[in-house]
């Protein structure tokens, strides 16, 4: 049965990062390259295969759970080490293995004068064997393992140019950043246990509705809890600082890790979690605001940076806001819709930007590009199809799925949340058009000394097919024909929710526990869903992107001496480029108290007091040593009468 | 009756043991020590431990006191070594603590002895200490100690012919 | 007065006696031969006891441990005799206070 190679989705990589780690720099770049690429290639046609089997199970069965083995046992707990395969599942397993091997193939080409090149290829594949294990354990001990390992996997490669100690900084930072978030989800973790006695995602799923009460103080510290993990890993406010750093790894990886894949890894825990979300609506509202204030925020930073790669992580924030927007406000078809678009188009974007850098020689600073599209057409056109996708401009996926999201932002959450969403879309077509326009338009501002060349096929190939997927993979969800909405369809019996059987529930439980339970008969209204007011969405979203492009062309196209005069002496623009000194009052108010403690603690407590303690205890047991060492004379006589003295004594106790 | 006879040889062999241990030369000692080993052989008699008794004589008197007359012969040694035994000054305090502990252990052993009741010894059996019952008891209850014995004898052989060798080699 | 038997406590004490002389011979004497001498006589006395309590309880089994005592004696004593020529050989002389190498 073709399920059962479940287990070897993420197995291929890992052995791929095996070998090149233990063997890479015997066996050639040449080798590391296919063994890289070829690991990736097996895994994503495995999980074509498993795709296939997935149709063919039985009707009803929705959920495939493949048993490795039982990881421990400890009396009534007890971990398995196994696979799901659901169609959430299977949406991730595709956009990991398919968008990894598009990457793995560029960064062949884009790596290739690095010396450490198989280093990198084993951590790559190694990321991507964790990530895979992330979205495909079944209980959320082993999500927790895939959690760490490709945040492991992200700080290797962050601090890949480990020479540089901006690089090392960057990756010490996410590493610690990220940390925040993941010990609030182990914690979660915890708490998970401690009610359901299982931490198996169906079986939890399954019980939430019958062992939570909806709204209850449970739930909502659990989901608030998952949803600070999910703003570690996935980089929104309050932890969202280390992202734009860790673009000092090699491009490729921002491609893959800080862009398409890992960086969603806490939108795909949300969704994956959805019943447990549905039940708490506070934790719903705040996910939607930070969602939505980090798309805002971060589209503002993004417009007002020059070096590209941090424009496009700002970006890739704010996209991600917009998927944690989504979710709050439990569309999270869209979410995932998006989240697919996202990865194609950012993956093309970022692929693009390392191209650029690539032609111009690890140039980064957008003021000195410029003219490029003649010297680089592929990437130049692969880059305006990406750039106009994300703008959200038709008929392009990010079109379809941008606006999925603020459809139903405005019907399911309220007007506040639409506002943020469109405001940010406006800002994204702006910043975005400003990097199109600086890099490839224009006059030359590129060092006269560097000759701007196109990449190589192996580079540019991998563009043209994620900018191929980023035009057409709207269609997986065209919203105006209900009923054809394939995303939606597919993902429904993970995200089908029962509210009235589990507000029933609630019910039951709050009578039983003696209290009054609140009126949610509001809840339960069918929501109206208009074709009239998603088709207006749509137009009105189009002309605001429009407005956006056309915005940007203004400013650096047509009069690139306005953006000097508009922002000459603003403080509101020194505020945005600073990134609101977020990073500046976090180094004041956690880092440094931090550092000025452990200090405190090293001198007076470490050194003096545990120290003294140990290093007291050694210079004890070294005197007592001393005395004890004359009883060795080296005299058989002597130790004949010791043994006579302890006979003796020995007559004398007994009798 | 059998006390007449068991005075003067413990008288004896208390008397030679004292010999050995303050004799000057080993030669002396070990010609006191045959001797107690005689006088020995005559209390296990005592004890109608015929078979013992032949083989005090002929293992210790005969084959263990030759080895070591066969070895203070060897060694040669000379006068000023083998004298000297009395106490030195810095030993002296040492000395007198284990004289002290010799006789305290002495008197706290008589003192245990004494005071114990002990009850009527058994029958003799004619055949007690005999070398057939001894020798049953032996083949039947003790066979296994009796071939480890076998085995450790040899080993000693071996070991001692390698460790007096000339040259290891 | 006179009991027609050795009482087992006169054997006993013998024994113990002869022991306490062996001991004292270990601790007292420096030369190689004569410790081992005393100890010979340690070995004896535990015999005196052995047969003893064998003749005042009617069995055969402790005269079978003299036997080994003997047995284990003679394997003693040729090692041992051995070690000390080998001694001998290194260092010429049977004082025990000048092999202190059990120090290191």
């Amino acid at each position: 049965m073709l399920l059962k190679l479940t287990c070897m989705v993420p197995l291929y990589p890992l052995i791929g990062s095996i070998i090149n780690g233990f063997f890479g720099l015997r066996i050639g770049k040449k080798a590391v390259g296919l063994v890289a690429c070829g690991s990736m290639a097996l895994s994503f046609l495995t999980s074509v295969l498993i795709y296939a089997g997935y149709l063919l199970l039985p009707e009803g069965q929705h959920v495939y759970e493949q048993i490795v083995w039982t990881w421990f046992a400890v009396g009534d707990f007890s971990v398995d080490f196994g696979f799901q395969v659901d169609p959430l599942t299977l949406v991730m397993m595709f956009v990991v293995t398919g968008v990894g091997l598009i990457i793995h193939v560029y960064a062949v080409g884009y790596m290739r004068e690095e010396f450490s090149y198989y280093r990198f290829f084993a951590y790559f594949n190694l990321f991507v064997s964790a990530m895979l294990l992330l979205v495909m354990g079944n209980n959320f001990l082993l999500m927790f393992i895939g959690w760490e390992g490709v945040g492991l996997c992200s700080y290797f490669l962050i601090g890949y140019y480990f020479e540089k100690k901006s690089a090392c900084d960057a990756g010490t930072k996410a590493f610690i950043v990220n940390r925040v978030g993941d010990f609030a989800f182990l914690l979660a973790v915890m708490y998970i246990f401690n009610i359901f006695g299982s931490i198996d995602f169906t079986e939890v799923m399954h019980a939430a509705p019958e062992k939570l009460i909806y709204g209850g103080e449970a739930v909502t510290i659990i989901t608030m809890l998952l949803f600070v993990g999910a703003t570690g890993k996935s980089a929104q406010i309050p932890l969202y600082t280390w992202l734009p750093d860790a673009m000092e790894g090699p491009t490729p990886v921002s491609a893959l890790i800080h862009a398409a894949t890992m960086v969603t890894a806490g939108v795909y825990m949300v969704v994956r979690c959805n019943a447990l979300f549905n039940l708490s609506p506070l934790t719903m509202t705040v996910v939607a605001f930070v969602g939505g204030g980090t798309a805002i925020m971060a589209a503002t930073i993004g417009m007002t940076q020059f070096d590209i790669k941090r424009v496009l992580a700002y970006s890739t924030i704010s996209q991600i806001g917009y998927m944690f927007m989504a979710c709050g406000v439990g569309a999270y078809t869209a979410a995932i819709f998006h989240l697919v678009t996202h990865a194609f188009f950012k993956a093309c974007l970022f692929l693009g930007s390392g191209s650029v850098i690539h032609g111009i020689h690890g140039e980064q600073d957008m003021r000195k590009m410029g003219g490029l599209k003649k010297y680089m057409p592929v990437t130049y056109w692969t880059f305006l199809i990406s750039a106009l996708t994300i703008a959200g401009i038709p008929p392009l996926s990010g079109f379809f799925s941008k606006d999925e999201v603020l459809y139903h932002s405005l019907m399911d959450g309220n007007i506040a949340f639409w506002g943020m969403g469109i405001s940010a879309a406006l800002l994204t077509a702006f910043y975005m058009f400003r990097l199109v326009f600086m890099t490839f338009h224009g006059e030359s501002r590129v060092d006269p000394s560097v000759h701007p060349h196109e990449s190589p096929k192996v580079m540019t190939t991998p563009l043209v097919v994620l900018a191929g997927l980023a035009t057409v993979g709207g269609m997986l969800g065209v919203p105006l024909f209900h009923g054809w909405h394939i995303l939606h369809n597919w993902l429904q019996p993970v995200l089908h929710f029962d509210l009235a059987s589990a507000l029933q529930h609630s019910e039951h439980m709050l009578h039983a526990a003696g209290r009054h339970a609140p009126s949610w008969t509001h809840l339960l209204e069918p929501k109206e869903h208009s074709g009239w007011i998603e088709f207006s969405l749509m137009v009105f979203s189009t002309i605001v992107a429009v407005i956006g492009v056309a915005g940007a062309y203004i400013f650096y196209i047509k009069q690139p001496h306005l953006p000097a005069k508009f922002t000459a002496g603003q403080w509101g623009f020194n505020l945005v480029q600073n990134k609101y000194y977020v990073d500046e009052l976090y180094d004041d108010v956690v880092v440094k108290p931090t550092v000025k403690g452990s200090n405190l603690l090293w001198k007076e407590c470490d050194t003096k007091a545990i120290d003294g303690a140990v290093n007291g205890t050694a210079k004890a047991i070294g005197w007592f040593s001393r005395q004890a060492q004359t009883l060795q004379s080296g005299f058989v006589r002597n130790y004949a009468l010791f043994i006579v003295v302890g006979f003796v004594s020995l007559l004398l106790v007994m009798f | 009756m059998e006390l007449l006879i068991f005075y003067p040889l413990a008288g004896l062999c208390v008397a030679l043991a004292l010999g050995v241990i303050f004799n000057n030369s080993p030669v002396g000692s070990a010609i006191a020590l045959i001797g107690m080993m005689l006088c020995l052989s005559g209390i296990f008699v005592l004890q109608q431990a015929h078979f013992i008794a032949i083989l005090q004589i002929i293992i210790y008197a005969g084959a263990i006191m030759v080895l070591f007359m066969f070895v203070i012969m060897l060694l040669n040694l000379k006068q000023g070594e083998t004298a000297g035994w009395v106490a030195r000054e810095k030993n002296l305090l040492l000395s007198i603590l284990t004289g002290l502990l010799a006789v305290g252990i002495l008197y706290k052993i008589a003192q245990v002895l004494f005071s114990g009741n002990m009850d009527a010894p058994a029958s003799l059996a004619d055949s007690f200490g005999t070398v057939a019952v001894i020798g049953e008891t032996l083949f039947t209850d003790f066979v296994l100690p009796f071939e480890v014995a076998s085995i450790l004898l040899l080993a000693a052989m071996i070991g001692a012919v390698v460790l007096a060798k000339n040259k290891l080699d | 007065m006179f009991e027609s038997t050795v009482p087992l406590p006169h054997y006993l004490m013998l024994s113990a006696t002869l022991f306490v002389i062996g001991i004292v011979g270990v601790l007292i004497r420096r030369n190689v031969i004569v410790v081992f001498m005393s100890i010979e006589i340690m070995l004896n006395a535990v015999n005196i006891s052995l047969v003893a309590f064998d003749h005042y309880m009617n069995l055969s089994s402790g005269q079978i441990f003299s036997f080994m005592v003997m047995c284990v004696a003679a394997a003693e004593v040729s090692v041992g005799l051995a070690i000390i020529i080998a001694l001998h050989r290194n260092k010429p002389t049977v004082n025990l206070d000048e092999f202190n190498l059990l120090k290191w």
